[in-house]
């Protein structure tokens, strides 16, 4: 049986295609202005890959910020909820997600059955999301792909003391005026994320063990940099962008059996 | 949304010569024709040194004789230099001859010729009472990066006061984002924004980069920017009458700082709150600066006794 799992996010459209629990597929497209189309295409991409034609696809359910662009979905699914299936599929053993997107951090608290307990969500203010390295790497100058090997040769941390986007912007202008380093900068940029997303773990209370999702976990110097700040090992899946897609797929398995 | 678009790289030096600066509001001074400060009997100063602008008042007697009011630069002793240099510009007096000075602002403390530093809340309400009259009770400071509520008693004394000073919502630099964005002066958002049929549904209130991020979304809609800027006062309106709602307004109430020269956000927020606001009668950008100028004259006069 096969099922699909579509994550909209604010910045790139996920697709996953699922046969009985095996990930048969998975495409990633730049969600632009059109989330509608970028769904489709997405869609279409990993259709592709798996060799499937759309009729063989029993259900697909939707997620993401998006989730009510992708008219093609039969039903949807809250990301926090499709975080959750996707962790407890991945690591059975984890307690605490923690899911950094490009406009969006989460941290979720599930049980043993993968059930959400707790959640805390930041979604009013992008400095604790992915946007916030972007930014930064544009003023700096610096591939965004780099800022994480960038990061780690930093031996010591520059204070940063804006928490706002467009001020830690103006900051850093400064910060290189002053001639510090550009990896003690990036390495700044990455603890000052990491301080928001511990903090807002924090609330929910960090349980082992935990992983961290979402695109923000490719950057190793984000990773180093929550690591120290929570002083803890995290797990990080192979793919950790596609965690909503494959918890999405999941929910359209049940859902195709009739749970 | 599309942050490849959104963020843009900046232009190089060479190519932005030619580019428009749309958020570079207008730098100004000005002097009093009708007063002569070798007639004074104490003059004082007040230097506000801001994240984003900087200003010097000098009183003589305690009227209002000069203002000057730029773009603060990047160190703090030199921007104070500056904006006291341009005020004195002109009229023959020179630091040494100003009984008391008082630095004020996010800056206060690198003054190098100030006397004393007192807090930009202090400053503010001291000068809106100065500004506006004593009737004036809350005062809405809009400043560069940061937003402050303020109430105050008929002396200008601080009773209470509410900041944020974290995001950059509701405050000068946001608006200044989003002049760059649109590609429209920043002296002329207020105006645009009115000419729409109906008003729009605000875009968000709580983070200047989702708010740009929306409207990035709304202009490839097809929304044309008046519309947008619209949305964005609205959004801002709304985000400091919470600000003002939690401290409690109390008539008169006042808007100063630069954001309070952008009708367009002023009109909205006396609608959201239902009160008028009291006309300017100066520069609303000099309220902390005179206020720091007003305790120096106190400070002068103690100090010869007067007091």
């Amino acid at each position: 049986m096969n099922v699909v799992g579509i994550d909209c996010g604010a910045k790139y459209v996920k697709a996953l295609v699922l046969e009985d629990d095996k990930i048969k597929a998975k495409s990633s497209v730049l969600s632009g202005f059109d989330q509608k189309a970028a769904a489709q295409e997405a869609l279409d991409k990993a259709l592709n890959e798996a060799g499937l034609k759309k009729e063989e696809v029993v259900h697909i359910t939707a997620t993401g910020t998006g989730k009510e662009e992708v008219t093609f979905a039969k039903s949807t699914i809250t990301e926090v909820g499709a975080d959750a299936k996707a962790v407890n599929f991945l690591y059975p053993s984890v307690r605490t997600v923690i899911d950094v997107g490009a406009e969006e951090g989460r941290a979720i608290k599930v049980n043993k059955a993968g059930k959400v307990i707790d959640f805390a969500i930041n979604d009013k203010c992008a400095a604790g999301a992915g946007t916030f390295t972007e930014t930064m790497a544009r003023a700096l100058e610096v591939k965004l792909e780099e800022m994480g090997a960038l990061s780690l040769k930093s031996q010591k941390s520059v204070p940063m003391n804006a928490q706002c986007v467009v001020f830690a912007e103006s900051e850093v202008v400064s910060l290189i005026h002053a001639k510090h380093a550009k990896e003690d900068i990036v390495r700044a940029v990455h603890d000052a994320i990491a301080d928001r997303i511990a903090s807002m773990a924090r609330t929910i209370g960090i349980e082992k063990d935990v992983v961290l999702v979402g695109g923000l976990a490719r950057n190793i110097g984000f990773v180093d940099s929550l690591k120290r700040d929570l002083k803890q090992e995290l797990l990080i899946p192979e793919d950790p962008e596609y965690s909503c897609a494959l918890g999405a797929a999941f929910a359209a398995a049940e859902k195709a059996k009739g749970g | 949304m599309h942050w490849e678009l959104l963020l843009q790289p900046r232009k190089r030096p060479k190519e932005a010569k030619v580019e428009k600066e749309y958020w570079r509001w207008p730098e100004s001074r000005w002097t009093s024709p009708d007063i002569d400060w070798k007639d004074g009997d104490i003059i004082s100063a007040g230097v506000d040194v801001g994240s984003v602008s900087s200003q010097a008042v000098v009183l003589v007697d305690g009227n209002l004789y000069a203002y000057s009011n730029f773009r603060t630069g990047s160190g703090s002793p030199e921007s104070a230099q500056k904006v006291m240099d341009k005020a004195l510009e002109e009229t023959g007096l020179t630091l040494d001859k100003i009984h008391c000075i008082v630095g004020t602002g996010y800056g206060r403390v690198n003054v190098p010729f100030a006397q004393r530093a007192i807090t930009e809340i202090a400053c503010h309400a001291r000068g809106a009472n100065f500004m506006y009259g004593p009737t004036v009770r809350t005062i809405l400071d809009m400043g560069g990066q940061d937003c402050k509520a303020i109430r105050c008693d008929g002396e200008g004394k601080v009773t209470n006061f509410l900041m944020n000073d974290k995001c950059a919502a509701g405050t000068g630099r946001g608006m200044e984002v989003f002049a760059d964005l649109l590609s429209v002066p920043i002296e002329d958002l207020g105006r645009l924004s009115f000419e729409v049929d109906k008003e729009p549904e605000p875009v968000s209130s709580t983070c200047v980069i989702f708010a740009k991020s929306e409207a990035v979304g709304l202009l490839r809609k097809g929304w044309p920017k008046e519309k947008i800027l619209a949305a964005y006062s609205s959004a801002m309106a709304y985000r400091v009458a919470k600000l003002l709602e939690r401290i409690k307004i109390e008539k008169d109430f006042a808007i100063t700082g630069g954001i309070a020269k952008n009708e367009g956000v002023v009109k909205r927020i006396e609608a959201e709150l239902n009160i008028k606001a009291l006309e300017p009668k100066h520069d609303t950008q000099i309220a902390g600066a005179l206020g720091g100028a007003l305790f120096a004259k106190a400070l002068a006069e103690k100090e010869r006794g007067l007091r």
